[in-house]
């Protein structure tokens, strides 16, 4: 393990170096793409098809990633300010307009290069209704082609054949044409039954990692350290052989972490001892993630389970890409994706977290840029305090926005709460 | 005969937050039974055709106390989600059966999720509309999601919903739509004849009342407005864009017609007007409604435009059409579909030289002088654009 604790330097591990390394290598791909002749996709988070991407030769863009490293190196505010001085809502969300603020100044990267004109949109309308605008306002800029895959929602809290079967038609009979029309590559099944391959194993791994929070003390964080190890599973890394070394290094940390009864590493060390577990419902803010994060660790509370960390995929419930299956499973993938499961489902969801992780109580970060995880999220609370007796609590923030993060405020909703968990145990022990 | 009964009537139907026609219908015979629905679309010819009353929910608007409803709601989601779960939480929906939600936004998409988990006694379902337009493939998955409203309104009704039954639903909303087109032709005729309230009024009506009932209303309101001599204003014609789902105060809308406008077209309660021609009576009628959803019907906001050459365009021709010198974009706060949508209509607009305003409003927004004086000052600039 190669750990580093100098003053305000962040630590990391080799994982978190491999991770470094795929993320810049992306990046600089993206930069040199159409010098060296190659076409670029971009497409969002959410029910990706990464692996059939790959079989095209696309270097992938997701613009969600773009925005949420712009926010981590504080230039988001400036693109969300520059959309809206151009018209775009303050009501709306915070993604689409630093996406669109940074193609106004001039489509620079989060990492300083040049990000390329997309060669196709893949509008895959997962769990989102934003998406659909967001690329429709995109195609605007760039005039290029745009296919969409609409993926059904899961309305009634199950994936019906007629679900499927409507996203494997599309991906047959619209997708793959046009895929295979923008970058003149043929399509081969076998090359991608060899990324899905990959993709499962790096999924096993993933969800070994994601589990150990079941032990006590837990040996991650499953929500400020989640995002992190989600990454290549959830973006343009999933089937590739380095994701799976990721996934492989990342789970001997993990397991070295576990055997010394370690908790989790946070950017300002290893973690005190751990006082409160919690199970996190939303995504996280970006712009002062780090700050965030810090209001945790100090006060010895670790997440244990989080929802963000399978917006990218449910596979701690059993889903896997499925080699035997490519297209079968490729749509039920994006089924299957968080934002994309019903209410009713969440509530089951967060309640098995609370219990199986053995939780002190449901957190919600509540993200004003993201109706899709946000509306409802209030009665979810409700419901997972009713039926497992543990309390719960709420802050506000957003994604990228850095006007909606009110430190003193989270931090003293924080405070608050881990009191009255502290006194919740109190009367019990009494 | 005058309008005004026919207005009073509907005004009445429109204050009315207990649904009192609605109960009034169900209680007349025993069994019957009742489905809401919220906006944009629904095919309310499978609700008629089980022998129930579909009846569209679209909040409770600037004259209901909204006191648990905003308990679940941030606040910066919209208002109507938090105004339609204190009508149910009030009783005042008790009257339905079931809710259909559309798939319009997160927020409504959501609330299906909720209303499953507060109101479990009760029939709700998310309906999924295709955002693929190819009869292959978003229409064999459309007429399966239809086949499922089928199959549960006849559990729910206990009546089957047979071919010949659909064929005769689709012939009476049929009519009912061209009898609303009807509506709108007068208005972009005559506007003086047929006011954007009057005509926004009897759309309302439309949400509750038996559709035979409705066409009979549109039918006696169009004939007595077309007798009856009202002043022509100078005002300028304008499109009012954005109002699909959260709804306008009804005091917005004398707002801008007091500022010196003739709302042409609009986009409110698009059920109404969703599907443009005929739905054919020939053949299967599930097919049938497919093809008037995939290939014959209008454009929203919550719909994929496939073709980045034709977004925005439906706009024009709505202003070419009726003749408008502009267009008034109202959205609801915090409403991603129509806030989202809006700068690139209004690219559209710029590339085709359409003025434009905007502004946001909320369904209980009390305000009106602000958006007055903006509609005002619009049409001021319009007229002396023209002038010029």
């Amino acid at each position: 393990m190669n750990t580093a604790t100098t003053g305000e330097a962040v630590q990391k591990e080799d994982s978190m170096w491999k991770q470094k390394e795929l993320i810049n290598g992306n990046y600089a791909r993206l930069a040199r793409a159409h010098e060296e002749g190659r076409k670029v996709a971009s497409t969002f988070v959410p029910g990706n098809l990464n692996e059939l991407l790959m079989c095209f030769d696309f270097v992938r863009n997701l613009p969600e990633i773009n925005a949420l490293q712009n926010g981590l190196r504080k230039k988001s505010g400036a693109m969300v300010r520059e959309a809206e001085k151009a018209g775009h809502s303050e009501d709306v969300c915070a993604y689409v307009k630093a996406d669109l603020g940074m193609m106004m100044q001039g489509n620079i990267g989060p990492m300083g290069e040049p990000l390329p004109k997309p060669d196709i949109l893949v509008l895959s309308y997962t769990g989102c209704f934003t998406f659909m605008k967001w690329f429709e306002l995109v195609r605007e800029q760039y005039q290029c082609e745009t296919a969409m895959l609409h993926v059904p929602y899961q309305g009634d809290g199950t994936i019906t054949p007629n679900m499927r079967d409507y996203v494997v038609k599309q991906i047959k009979e619209d997708l793959i044409p046009t895929l295979e029309r923008v970058s003149g590559v043929k399509f081969d099944i076998d090359r991608l039954r060899e990324y899905l391959v990959e993709s499962a194993k790096a999924e096993d791994d993933l969800v070994w990692v994601l589990q150990s929070a079941k032990n006590k003390p837990s040996p991650i964080d499953a929500y400020f350290g989640g995002v992190y190890y989600i990454g290549p599973a959830f973006t343009a890394f999933r089937g590739t052989p380095e994701a799976t070394d990721y996934y492989a290094t990342l789970r001997r940390e993990v397991a070295e972490r576990l055997a010394a009864g370690k908790g989790p590493i946070t950017p300002d060390g290893e973690m005190g001892e751990e006082r409160y577990r919690l199970v996190v419902e939303g995504p996280p803010n970006w712009t002062h993630f780090r700050e965030f994060w810090k209001m945790f660790h100090e006060e010895g509370a670790v997440v244990v389970a989080s929802t963000y960390t399978k917006v990218g995929g449910v596979f701690d419930f059993g889903f896997r890409h499925d080699p035997t299956n490519p297209l079968e499973s490729l749509a039920e993938y994006c089924l299957g994706c968080y934002t994309n499961l019903n209410l009713p489902t969440r509530a089951d969801m967060l309640t098995q977290y609370v219990e199986d992780y053995q939780a002190d109580g449901l957190l919600i970060n509540s993200i004003k840029s993201c109706n899709s995880f946000s509306a409802g999220q209030l009665l979810l609370l409700r419901e997972v305090e009713d039926r497992t007796g543990k309390p719960g609590a709420f802050v506000e923030t957003d994604l990228v926005d850095p006007r909606y993060f009110s430190a003193a405020n989270v931090k003293t909703r924080l405070e608050s709460y881990f009191q009255m968990i502290s006194q919740k145990r109190e009367r019990h022990a009494a | 005969m005058s309008t005004a009964p026919i207005i009073e009537r509907c005004r009445e139907i429109f204050e009315d937050l207990d649904f009192k026609v609605v109960r009034a219908w169900k209680d007349a015979e025993p069994g019957r039974k009742v489905m809401g629905y919220m906006p944009f679309y629904v095919p309310r010819e499978i609700i008629h055709a089980a022998g129930m009353l579909p009846v569209g929910v679209l909040g409770g608007g600037d004259q209901l106390e909204v006191i648990h409803g905003d308990a679940y709601y941030q606040s910066y989601i919209c208002r109507i989600p938090r105004s339609t779960i204190e009508l149910g939480l009030t009783g005042r929906l008790d009257v339905l059966d079931g809710m259909l939600f559309p798939s319009i936004c997160d927020v409504i998409r959501n609330l299906s999720g909720m209303w499953k988990l507060m109101f479990k006694d009760k029939y709700a379902h998310y309906f999924d509309v295709p955002q693929n337009f190819d009869d292959g493939v978003g229409g064999a998955f459309y007429i399966e999601e239809l086949k499922i409203l089928c199959r549960d309104f006849e559990e729910i009704s206990g009546r089957e919903v047979s071919d010949e039954a659909l064929r005769r639903s689709i012939a009476v909303y049929n009519k009912n739509r061209r009898l609303v087109n009807q509506l709108y032709d007068l208005r972009i005729r005559e506007p003086w004849k047929a006011s954007t309230t009057d005509v926004y009024l009897i759309l309302r009506a439309a949400m509750v009342l038996p559709v035979e009932e409705h066409s009979d209303l549109v039918r006696e309101y169009l004939a007595a407005a077309q007798d009856e001599e009202k002043p022509m204003r100078d005002n300028c014609r304008i499109v009012l864009c954005g109002t699909f789902c959260e709804q306008p105060p009804l005091g917005l809308l004398r707002s801008i017609e007091m500022a010196g406008c003739y709302v042409v077209d609009d986009d409110f309660m698009l059920v109404t007007r969703w599907l443009l021609d005929d739905v054919p009576l020939e053949g299967d009628p599930l097919e049938n409604l497919s093809d008037a959803y995939l290939h014959h019907s209008g454009e929203t906001a919550a719909k994929y435009v496939p073709d980045v050459k034709t977004k925005g365009l439906h706009l024009v021709e709505a202003v070419k059409r009726s003749g408008a010198e502009g267009v008034i974009f109202a959205s609801p706060s915090f409403c991603d579909p129509a806030l989202l949508d809006r700068p690139m209509l209004q690219n559209v607009l710029d590339a085709h030289g359409i003025p434009y305003t905007s502004f946001k409003y909320a369904e209980n927004s009390g305000q009106m002088q602000p958006i007055r004086e903006q509609a005002g000052t619009f049409a001021d600039s319009i007229k002396l654009w023209s002038a010029a």
